[in-house]
């Protein structure tokens, strides 16, 4: 059971703090309510790229690293489909100067030439690093084109195309700004060594004066219902084949997502798990097979990927996946395969909770779902999954209408 | 009375406390002895009801007359035993929510577990089979070869494995443990017989040392001396391979024509951490390349735009060592990214750090490390890293010493030593 105490400022800035006085470390962690698919279809990759604008200079501190490692702090951000996030650790008696400097960057910007100009480069060169120059780089610009139509998870966080950050310009990014980064758009969670006195204090101090901001109204399209199966066949210069399948399953805060998590557990995950267990060790048709999810709040992708064993052909091995597909729809599984994933979601859990930085973002991301407080009643709901629901969501999830495939062959 | 809430003045920092002054402290371990005379190195701490036990045998690649007879073996050890199969094996463990995880390194190579601390006791016989009993079978042998063969070919398409790679062989020469790497005839070559011969010199009669860490069960010492008290435990002769540095020094490398990215890695030797300039130069190194701010990034990344990433660091050997740079740039500006690495060491060489920012690089490396001593898992591996390399607790209070007390003439000094461009290979792999 993870403790916390809740207040909002006057401004609509939630505040969250999680005290633990075993480390001398205090945390902050603010998340903004704004991600990926929150950009306009023209100016793909726009939220990840003003993720590194916020390092370049706020309105009162030049540089917001130096003062930070000063004081012996760290910090780092991420972006993803569905929100931004902020984080910083740093000795417990310098606790101030988070505040100080989150809060000037909350305010504003400074809004530089030079830093959008350098930042626009990064990103570009992250671009190529991590989507161009490697082998397969390619795959999800592809499958999440082939699998959303409308919802704007069709896109990559780091954007459909080059020339959308290459062509963004500081009037939007200004816009963008004022748009989103408000404190009624945002969660901060102070935790470690920190008392709820004194975040209160503090929080008031630094961020009570910031405006309000006008609360962002969700309004992203919905992805229709899939009708038909579809199917993609690229080739490039790699040297392996590969397959990709994925369907749509449920968004977060919706029961059936806790059941296909599970349910991806006993298909991939460990040497026991089923697909490696039949495909890449008894019938050898894959060298590495993998079933995950994205974990996005709307309605997101179950996947299978997996590399052929040279020599095979796509058609059997895609086979060989809907055979095992079709003994999760027609035969219940084990209680006691139930229960070694449900096993697995435990001590997974306890592992992530072991790091106060990571207790911290768990409550923010929950306060950012609804209830900050969700955190704690996980377990429950994977614990009340049953065999039948895994049947039955086999049967819902793994239908060929509901299915997007992906050859992707090896040549150049 | 009223207490009105003053705006703050946003231009002026609050007070900090310098991170030189916390006073850090690393958690002494308990040191238990098993009846084999096996050490092993306990921390009980952490509020998660979670633990990690690792076994740290002298098995890595140092020891093995061909290559990837180490690494395979390691791998091997969960694939079967005489009375289970690989799935039984990996079906109990992960019955548990257990991680049962391997890993071979140069010199060292470890088993370990992480698991709830209520399910050890079940956990702890299994680990001893795959110590004692591991059959390594030849149709598990067959998959793994074939499956690493695969895998060879997807990372040889990327320029920083090759770059890695390469790197390496420069630095050491293609015979020594750190220069040697995997080629396809190398899986090819691997016999179930040799795996068994090397799983029995030195795992079954080898010698290894236990870490321990988590919320700790009251009745591990028994718990482990029932398990692992009658292991083998016998010294193990260590070969000396001296390096083979190349007499050449700069390469450009095309592995993809049509590549977007060049990795650069730029390298000098260095010797081990028992040296007397290695505690003061990881001052020197984060300055140049360490963190975030460091020179490295400021220039490269954050002013010029050339990468997403460059960082400099000490690879983390027990015997010798080399200082390395390393960074993916966009083909075009390699050049100039190289030139701007060379222009950063001159300025290092002819210019005293100010004050200013060598009290921003003390008060980083002191808060990252107080961050990093954060929980019975980060702590037990700053234990294993002093003791695997043959140092003692003086070794963290020593580099405690040294980040608050180096001056900025001493790093002058070891920059002029160590930052002489003829000493480095240089390589670009696109």
């Amino acid at each position: 059971m993870i403790q916390f105490e809740k207040f909002t400022l006057a401004n609509g800035l939630r505040v969250i703090v999680h005290q633990d006085t075993s480390t001398p470390m205090a945390v902050m962690n603010i998340m903004y309510d704004v991600g990926a698919r929150d950009e306009n279809p023209e100016k793909t990759g726009f939220a990840h790229l003003f993720e590194h604008l916020m390092f370049g200079g706020s309105i009162n501190i030049p540089n917001y690293d130096e003062p930070l490692q000063m004081a012996g702090g760290e910090n780092n951000a991420y972006t993803t489909d569905d929100l931004t996030n902020y984080y910083i650790q740093l000795p417990a008696e310098n606790l101030e100067t988070a505040f100080w400097l989150e809060s000037d960057r909350m305010l504003s910007l400074a809004f530089s030439e030079k830093s959008l100009d350098v930042q626009r480069k990064v990103v570009v060169e992250e671009f190529k690093e991590h989507y161009i120059a490697k082998p397969y780089g390619d795959v999800w610009h592809k499958m999440r084109d082939l699998s959303y139509t409308r919802h704007p998870y069709r896109w990559m966080t780091i954007g459909k195309e080059l020339s959308h950050i290459e062509n963004v310009k500081l009037a939007e990014v200004k816009e963008f700004f004022f748009k989103f980064y408000r404190p009624v758009n945002a969660v901060m969670v102070v935790a470690g060594n920190v008392t709820t006195e004194k975040v209160k204090a503090l929080a008031e101090k630094w961020f009570g004066d910031i405006p309000s901001g006008e609360k962002y109204k969700r309004n992203v399209p919905l992805e229709p219902e899939q009708k038909e199966g579809r199917k993609l066949e690229v080739k490039a210069n790699v040297p392996l084949d590969a397959l990709y399948k994925c369907w749509h399953i449920y968004p977060r805060l919706d029961r059936r997502y806790y059941i296909t998590d599970l349910l991806g557990d006993i298909l991939s995950g460990g040497g026991s798990s089923r697909l490696y267990q039949s495909l890449v060790k008894e019938k050898q048709l894959f060298s590495n097979i993998e079933c995950y999810h994205f974990g996005t709040a709307d309605a997101g992708l179950l996947c299978i990927e997996g590399k052929l064993v040279k020599g095979i052909k796509m058609e059997d091995a895609e086979a060989a996946v809907e055979t095992e597909l079709d003994k999760m729809k027609n035969i219940l599984v084990a209680e006691t395969e139930l229960q070694k994933v449900k096993n697995k979601t435990e001590s997974m859990m306890a592992f992530e909770d072991m790091s106060v930085m990571s207790r911290a973002n768990s409550l923010a991301y929950y306060e950012i779902l609804g209830d900050a407080s969700w955190m704690n009643f996980e377990l429950e709901k994977y614990a009340s999954v049953t065999t039948e629901d895994i049947l039955q969501e086999s049967r819902n999830i793994f239908r060929k209408e509901n299915s997007n495939t992906l050859y992707y062959y090896s040549g150049s | 009375m009223i207490e009105t809430i003053k705006t703050p003045d946003r231009k002026i920092a609050p007070k900090i406390v310098d991170a030189v002054n916390l006073k850090l402290q690393l958690k002494p371990y308990k040191k238990l002895t098993l009846k084999n005379g096996v050490d092993v190195y306990t921390i009980d701490a952490g509020a998660e009801d979670v633990m990690a036990i690792e076994w740290v045998f002298s098995a890595g690649n140092w020891y093995e007359d061909q290559n990837l007879v180490a690494a395979t073996a390691n791998f091997m050890l969960k694939n079967g035993t005489s009375t289970q199969s690989a799935f039984q094996v990996n079906e109990h463990f992960e019955y548990y929510g257990s991680y049962l995880n391997r890993a071979c390194h140069n010199e060292t190579a470890t088993v370990s577990l992480h698991c709830l601390t209520k399910h050890v006791g079940e956990l702890l016989p299994a680990v001893k089979e795959l110590l004692t009993d591991s059959t390594m079978p030849e149709e598990e042998l067959a998959v793994y070869k074939q499956n690493m063969k695969q895998r060879l070919k997807v990372s040889l398409k990327k320029s920083d494995f090759i770059a890695g790679r390469l790197i390496d062989v420069y630095l050491y020469g293609e015979e020594h443990p750190y220069g040697k790497y995997s080629k396809e005839e190398d899986f090819d070559k691997l016999d179930r017989q040799q795996l068994i011969n090397f799983y029995d010199q030195y795992y079954r009669r080898g010698k290894f040392v236990m870490f321990v860490a988590g919320k700790l069960p009251g009745n591990l010492e028994p718990l482990l001396n029932e398990n692992f008290g009658d292991l083998g435990n016998n010294a193990v002769a260590s070969k000396a391979i001296v390096a083979q540095p190349s007499a050449e020094k700069k390469f450009r490398v095309t592995n993809d024509k049509d590549g977007v990215q060049g990795s650069i890695r730029i390298a000098r030797p260095f010797p081990n951490r028992h040296h007397p300039d290695f505690l003061k130069v990881q001052v020197l190194n984060s300055l140049f390349g360490g963190f975030f701010g460091s020179r490295l990034m400021t220039n490269i990344r954050e002013d010029k735009g050339y990468t997403y990433g460059i960082h400099s660091f000490i690879q983390n050997h027990i015997h010798e060592s080399a200082w390395m740079v390393s960074t993916e740039a966009g083909k075009d500006v390699c050049e100039a990214a190289i030139t701007e690495i060379y222009k950063e060491m001159k300025d290092l060489r002819e210019e005293l750090v100010d004050e200013e920012e060598l009290l921003l690089v003390r008060n980083y490396m002191m808060g990252s490390i107080l961050g990093d001593l954060d929980g019975p898992f980060q702590i037990i591996a700053r234990w294993k890293n002093i003791i695997l390399n043959g140092l003692d607790e003086n070794y963290f209070y020593n580099s405690i010493s040294t980040i608050k007390s180096i001056s900025a003439e001493e790093i002058q000094g070891l920059a002029q030593k160590y930052f002489n461009p003829e000493d480095f290979y240089e390589l670009v792999v696109v």
